[in-house]
């Protein structure tokens, strides 16, 4: 199984409310996931900054002092605040591969959650409302959103392989389903130069979209792509700076339910999960089509109908 | 009429209360509210009682009916109806995948579009959807009557034996043994009789029949090398 949510906000006067909302959905979905819980969140966005979210299993020892080690490392001012295993490091655009370098070499074993100006990813083993109280999801405000609990069915239960997986700068995945050719795929991905970490099926759809926007895709016509290269079963949800997009392979048999009002674009693996929010009892609720790239975004007027990003 | 508020009362105490009822029960109308896409909800009842649900439900909604009348006010998640056995289904909303999934008898109506894999191996209940189907809907239906007041998807009855399908409007493509068949004075009379019951005002007359061309029955010694 496991569970999708995803939240994208048109009415703003509901952004302080992002984080709140979307942990009582992703809460909702423990059922279908209860292995491991993460979420996307989207906002905060500031001229001449950007961001990382690093993790580590021994945050004491990682944490301490990195925000100075990383000042030496880009020579200018760098900022961070910690939450439990992860922290988020505040840093002057266009620094972040030095960053992300650098910190190979320093204690902690220290890994990237995610990069981005406004994309903030929180992931870690355990039941979603524990992993959502850890981070103090609900406190969080934001434009958009993207959450998933998992139910291990292809690697380990393990912080690497919770969702979401960081495609690209600000962009993420979150995948229900599971993938038959990941083994294959991860061999001739590697071979091309892209890092991938873990056995994880969906690191390797991760790592595949990232590919594909590096040989000069859109993120719309990578998704497109992945419908003929990736063999199995899949609902995806992505996450972007201005919105997200959802996919479903052609059988579809993994779930997929989404609402829009006025004030709101809303995706669950279930109904259950999109009960609580406001007005949706007046909500178009519809199912997305199969091998169907559709997108919202903050950019363009939202649509129903599918478009390419 | 019984009112019982799902929030409050629970889904095990809900369907035991429904289960509890008779063939001779007094209590024949039910109403339950705040469904809130809760599973299961007035699965394996057995009496002639009707239950109305107020809003949308999730998977499996009146899964294994025989006997009882479910109407939902709302739309229904995966597998509603699956394996009905007899009575009477109502959906006022849309119907997610596998609608009416195994159904051996009753009548299960969707007043709005049904999802993918409607009437999947359906074994002899009737199906009447006023709007529109997914692909492989009826993918090896035995018996029973699938009727598509809209449009069908990708590979309509793929693998079918001798259900009936009748489509009012266009179908994306039909699945592997299965052809368009023509339309006789006692299907009219079949097709008219579900519509009526349905509440449709279609016209049997718009619709097209589909079936099996029933060339995957026998094993066939040409296509040996296929195994």
């Amino acid at each position: 199984m496991c569970g999708i949510v995803g939240l994208f906000l048109k009415d703003k006067a509901l952004e302080p409310k992002l984080g709140e909302m979307l942990t009582a959905m992703l809460i909702t979905m423990t059922d279908r996931g209860p292995d491991s819980a993460g979420i996307a969140i989207y906002g905060g966005e500031r001229a001449g900054r950007t961001k990382i979210v690093v993790q580590s299993d021994t945050p004491d020892l990682a944490f301490a002092g990195l925000d100075a080690k990383i000042g030496e490392v880009v020579g200018g001012r760098v900022t961070m605040s910690v939450k439990s295993t992860h922290a988020i490091l505040d840093l002057p655009t266009g620094t972040t591969a030095k960053v992300r370098a650098a910190l190979a070499g320093f204690e902690g074993a220290i890994r990237l959650m995610s990069r981005g100006d406004s994309l903030e990813i929180y992931k870690e083993v355990g039941l979603p409302r524990d992993v959502a109280a850890r981070f103090d999801l609900a406190q969080m405000s934001g434009t958009h959103g993207i959450g998933h609990t998992r139910m291990a069915t292809e690697s380990a239960v393990t912080t690497m392989g919770a969702h979401p997986f960081n495609t690209g700068d600000d962009q993420c995945l979150v995948h229900n389903g599971s993938l038959s050719n990941h083994n294959s795929l991860r061999r001739k991905l590697r071979r091309d130069g892209i890092h991938i970490e873990t056995e994880n099926d969906t690191e390797v759809a991760a790592a595949y979209l990232t590919w594909q926007m590096q040989n000069g895709l859109t993120l719309g016509d990578a998704l497109e792509r992945s419908l003929d290269d990736l063999d199995g079963f899949f609902t995806f949800v992505v996450g972007t700076k201005d919105g997200f997009g959802v996919v479903r392979d052609p059988i579809a048999c993994k779930p997929a339910v989404m609402a829009e009002t006025d004030q709101f674009v809303a995706f669950g693996s279930e109904y259950r999960a999109l009960v609580d929010l406001p007005g949706i009892e007046n909500a178009h609720v519809w199912e997305p089509e199969p091998a169907t790239v559709y997108f919202w975004s903050h950019s363009q007027a939202p649509t129903r109908t599918e478009k390419a990003a | 009429m019984q009112t019982v508020d799902l929030q409050e009362t629970g889904l095990r105490a809900l369907n035991k209360m429904l289960h509890a009822q008779s063939e001779t029960t007094n209590q024949t109308a039910w109403e339950i509210l705040n469904p809130k896409g809760a599973h299961a909800i007035a699965c394996g009842l057995n009496a002639p009682i009707e239950v109305t649900v107020k809003g949308s439900t999730g998977y499996y909604c009146a899964g294994m009916n025989q006997h009882a009348t479910v109407n939902i006010h709302g739309s229904a998640g995966p597998g509603t109806a699956e394996n009905m056995m007899s009575g009477t289904v109502v959906i006022e909303g849309d119907a997610s995948q596998y609608a009416g999934a195994t159904g051996h008898g009753g009548l299960l109506v969707i007043k709005g579009n049904a999802s993918s894999r409607c009437g999947i191996s359906m074994k002899g209940i009737d199906i009447v959807v006023h709007g529109n189907i997914g692909h492989m809907s009826a993918f090896m239906a035995q018996s029973g009557n699938l009727v598509v007041c809209g449009d069908a998807g990708d590979a309509l009855g793929d693998s079918c034996y001798e259900a009936r399908l009748f489509v009012r409007g266009t179908v994306k493509s039909l699945g592997a043994d299965c052809e368009r068949k023509e339309m006789r004075p006692e299907h009219l009379e079949i097709l008219q009789d579900l519509l009526t019951r349905a509440g449709s005002d279609a016209k049997p007359e718009e619709f097209t029949r589909y079936g099996s061309a029933r060339n995957l029955y026998t094993f066939d010694v040409d296509n040996a090398a296929a195994y």
